[in-house]
């Protein structure tokens, strides 16, 4: 173990509520995320819970409440602000571009670290030249990191659905980011690809501090890893602790296993 | 067994991040190169030089303008012909009005101007994608060219807005012999083609091919959207605007606007699709291959119209050559995007797999 | 006021000539999520096949029309069998591009069967003013305009039946709305969009008529397309009434920017003046005055 310390709380969401036309996606929730931590949002599909991330990195923007990150209040963010401060995320269905090798994709995630124009991407000489190799390395530390060496060069659309997963993480280390949003990074793995994820999920918290937000599925896995857990159900928010208190949560037990009204 | 790339092994980053990392492949383009530059200009006949040389490079650096932002970006343009007049006639106005404006920095100031034309009917695309943004680049089409017809300060007051180009000069010599137009052609082409290999691959590159790809992902990475894809119009343009220039100098030495029809611009399309989209080698193949179609079925049907007429008295319709050259264009580009989407550059990659295993296939 | 007037209605009743071939292009859009680029193509064969087999064989219109509308139809089955079904489950964009080709291929095959020189063709009514209302009002409204615009009216009004009443029509917007969860419910895909492609060519045929007994058969019919088009954008690709209105808009703008606004730039504006309003249209609303907006699910 590292010296991994939570610290203060780095993003908060007060009071935000999101709506499609009649739909309520999110009905005032507020939540916070403190520095360092592994944070989860659980809850049965349809609870709002890729809304809440699509929410906190600009996708939508929520009609009610404010988001804060590191000290900064908004009524919402837009996805490049988002990553210009440093959030960078995972999508649910696999969000990579498919056109695109590999170290390609992942170079993409360096994008917002690139200072040369594309004037002198046409010449090649000198300053984007150094720029490249730099981020090159930077990018082959996190294709080292991941174990994903071997698939470097082939087109991502060739590859099996639990590698493809790893190089959206890739992609998203890349941008060495403050906040890493995971929207079900083990969905449709197998428990060896889970417990593969799992650890590289830990390392990346622990080596890099990296705080984390993550939705699973998976209880077992959220119980294992995670600080502390939020749980929605219908666009609220029904739950709030550490996977202690969330076991014993009867409204979380009612949403999960269903009761009568 | 001579095309292989056992052995050849990579110690840098730099090293691989050539164009071309397989050694065998930098000594054939190496050789192509100097055949090009070398060879070509001495042995080629006029003929060959001005009716197919020539228009194939114009038209490959047209091809290659809208593969960037149609293959890499994704934002499928029709108003191709459109910047390539704008690039003719601001490279004309150049030269007629600012004296001793030196040949190359006309053609760049041309590519400017396009550039800046192709960045502002680029802004729909900010709202709308896909086939929305496809027509309303056909506003650009028919707008540019009426604008130059209708104001006759465009091409210096001449008729329904005719131009006759200048005289080529480079460094005080006049370029006037195919050989020395095609040279200069090429030179440009060729700068203009390893600019582009260079930018495609690089952040600019990825970060067009992002947005194309998906564009949600590429805004939530940190690309600006906005900025992206007017970048991708512009350089886009600049590429075009260049060709139209070349096209009016080097090629025709006589355009008008309506010459800059919306069948060009399809047909730049056409060599994209056919060469492949995303591939800057395929935008020179799809060139060379719509260039020399319609040559090779009048050849043909002249030749069967010969055999006809001597043996049966019977002739063929004047028409059939252009109807067919429509039929052969558009069954090809059906049959290619059915078949292979990726056109003759990936053909040419999956020849050149094969010729890696070459003899033993497994 | 008289004169606007004029002008005004001129421009309605040519909208709604460009509202028919837009509605060719809605109809296949509904239906197969295809842009049909090739839509002018089958206008242009469509009129050259009637009039050729008029005035080269000599055939009189009864039994011309039924052959030409044959014609058509094959067109379309072919078209939906040879061009589309390999593409199925292709983006949009590249099944746009394929009906590009597709155009190509029909505007050459119409030239070689039927030659490259223009026709004339009547549908026996002329294009000449009403003349009582010239006579006591001093309005000219054109015979034939009103006659086209019947005609358009009437194909409208089938069209909606079709949709609405038909079992054939509530399988077809089953299809619309959900490719996947219509061949779930056992509906035939490929059996409707067949059809779809019939009746598309049903409606070029009819289009190709009227713009030829106005403009004359020749290749220039083909860009009754790009007419069409500022017309889509503005009514929205997947609607039908959006067709009709956005076709009355553009037609009337167009009308009078050409007799008000034209003189005062040189004149020629009709070529593009409709992309510019459809494209200050899209940037305030880029789903169309009828189009449904899309929310983006990541």
């Amino acid at each position: 173990m590292g010296e991994r310390r939570i610290g203060d709380v780095v993003l908060a969401l007060e009071h935000v509520s999101l709506a499609f036309g009649g739909v309520k996606a999110l009905t005032d929730i507020s939540f916070d995320v403190r520095e360092h931590e592994v944070r989860a949002i659980i809850g049965p599909n349809g609870a709002g819970k890729s809304s809440m991330l699509n929410v906190i990195n600009g996708v939508y923007r929520p009609q009610q409440g404010t988001i804060t990150f590191r000290g900064e209040p908004r009524r919402g963010m837009d996805p490049h602000a988002a990553a210009a401060m440093g959030i960078a995320r995972t999508f649910q269905n696999i969000a990579l571009f498919r056109g695109m090798t590999v170290l390609d994709n992942v170079m993409t995630g360096r994008n917002l670290k690139i200072r040369t124009s594309f004037l002198e991407h046409a010449i090649w000489w000198g300053r984007a030249r150094r720029e490249e190799l730099d981020n090159r390395r930077k990018v082959e530390e996190v294709i080292d990191f991941l174990e994903i060496q071997h698939i470097r060069k082939t087109p991502v659309g060739r590859l099996p659905y639990g590698l493809q997963k790893r190089v959206e993480l890739a992609r998203a280390l890349a941008a060495e980011p403050e906040l890493l949003l995971l929207d079900e990074p083990m969905a449709g793995m197998n428990v060896e690809e889970k417990q593969d994820m799992c650890r590289f999920v830990l390392d990346v918290n622990e080596q890099y501090g990296t705080t984390i937000v993550l939705i699973e599925h998976d209880m077992g896995v959220v119980m294992d890893i995670s600080d502390r857990v939020v749980v929605l159900d219908y666009g609220r928010k029904i739950g709030d602790g550490t996977p202690g208190d969330v076991r014993g949560n009867q409204a979380v037990i009612d949403a999960y296993l269903g009761v009568a009204h | 067994m001579l095309y292989r790339e056992a052995g050849q092994f990579k110690t840098t980053y730099a090293a691989d991040q050539q164009i071309f990392p397989i050694r065998q492949d930098r000594i054939a383009v190496l050789a192509l190169v100097f055949v090009a530059f070398a060879v070509v200009p001495w042995v080629a006949n006029q003929y060959w030089l001005s009716a197919i040389l020539i228009p194939v490079l114009i038209f490959s650096l047209a091809a290659l303008g809208l593969n960037i932002l149609t293959g890499y970006a994704g934002q499928l343009s029709l108003g191709t012909a459109a910047f390539m007049a704008v690039g003719a006639f601001a490279a004309y106005n150049l030269d007629l009005r600012v004296h001793g404006l030196p040949l190359p920095l006309v053609l760049v100031l041309a590519g400017v101007f396009a550039a800046a034309v192709g960045a502002v009917f680029g802004l729909p695309s900010l709202r709308i994608k896909g086939f929305y943004l496809a027509v309303a680049t056909l506003a650009a089409q028919f707008f540019i060219v009426w604008a130059l017809v209708k104001f006759p300060w465009f091409s210096n007051d001449s008729s329904s807005g005719v131009i006759t180009t200048q005289k080529m000069r480079l460094f005080g010599k006049v370029l006037d012999t195919p050989a020395q137009k095609y040279l200069f052609t090429l030179t440009v082409v060729a700068l203009l083609a390893l600019a582009a290999k260079n930018m495609m691959r690089s952040p600019t590159g990825r970060a067009f091919m992002a947005v194309r790809d998906m564009d949600v992902a590429a805004a939530v990475i940190g690309i600006p959207l906005m900025r992206t894809k007017l970048l991708a119009f512009a350089i886009s343009s600049f590429y075009c605007g260049v060709a139209g220039a070349l096209y009016a100098y080097a090629y025709l030495g006589t355009v008008e606007p309506e010459g800059f029809t919306l069948d060009l611009s399809f047909r730049i399309l056409f060599m994209v699709i056919i060469g492949g989209m995303g591939s800057i080698l395929g935008s020179f193949l799809g060139a060379a291959f719509i260039v020399l179609v319609p040559i090779g079925l009048n050849v043909s049907t002249q030749w069967l119209n010969g055999v006809l007429q001597s043996g049966l008295q019977w002739s063929l319709p004047g028409s059939l050559t252009s109807n067919l050259e429509l039929m052969v264009f558009g069954g090809l580009i059906i049959f290619f995007l059915i078949v292979e989407p990726h056109g003759l550059a990936r053909l040419w990659q999956v020849g050149k797999e094969k010729l890696r295993l070459w003899p033993f296939p497994h | 006021m008289s004169f606007f007037f004029e002008v005004l209605v001129a421009g309605l009743l040519s909208g709604v000539m460009y509202a028919l071939v837009a509605l060719g292009f809605v109809l296949i859009f509904k239906a197969s999520g295809v842009f049909n680029f090739a839509q002018g193509a089958m206008v242009f064969f469509a009129a050259a096949t009637y009039a050729g087999l008029q005035q080269e064989h000599h055939l009189a219109a009864w039994i011309a029309l039924p052959l030409a509308l044959a014609a058509m139809v094959v067109l379309g089955l072919a078209i939906e069998r040879v061009v589309l079904r390999p593409l199925v489950n292709q983006p949009q964009i590249t099944l746009f591009m394929a009906t590009i080709g597709l155009a190509f291929f029909i505007e050459g095959m119409s030239q070689m069967f039927w030659g490259s020189t223009p026709r004339g063709l009547s549908v026996g009514v002329e294009d000449q003013p009403f003349q009582w209302l010239s006579d006591r009002y001093n309005v000219n409204v054109s015979q034939f305009d009103v006659f086209a615009a019947v005609i358009s009216g009437i194909l409208v009004v089938l069209l909606a039946l079709f949709f609405q009443r038909t079992r054939i029509g509530r399988a077809l917007r089953a299809v619309a709305d959900d490719h996947q969860a219509a061949l779930s419910v056992g509906i035939p895909l490929q059996y409707i969009w067949a059809i779809v492609w019939a009746v598309a060519g049903f409606v070029a045929l009819v289009a190709g008529l009227l713009w030829g007994a106005r403009n004359g058969v020749g290749f220039s019919l083909t860009f009754t397309a790009l007419k069409a088009l500022p017309v889509l954008i503005l009514g929205g690709f997947e609607s039908i009434p959006g067709a009709i209105v956005g076709g009355l808009i553009i037609g009337a703008s167009e009308k009078i920017a050409e007799v008000y606004l034209g003189p005062h730039v040189g004149g020629g504006i009709e070529g593009w003046f409709a992309y510019v309003i459809a494209l200050a249209f899209l940037l305030v609303r880029p789903e169309g005055l009828f189009g449904e907006r899309h929310i983006d699910r990541v």
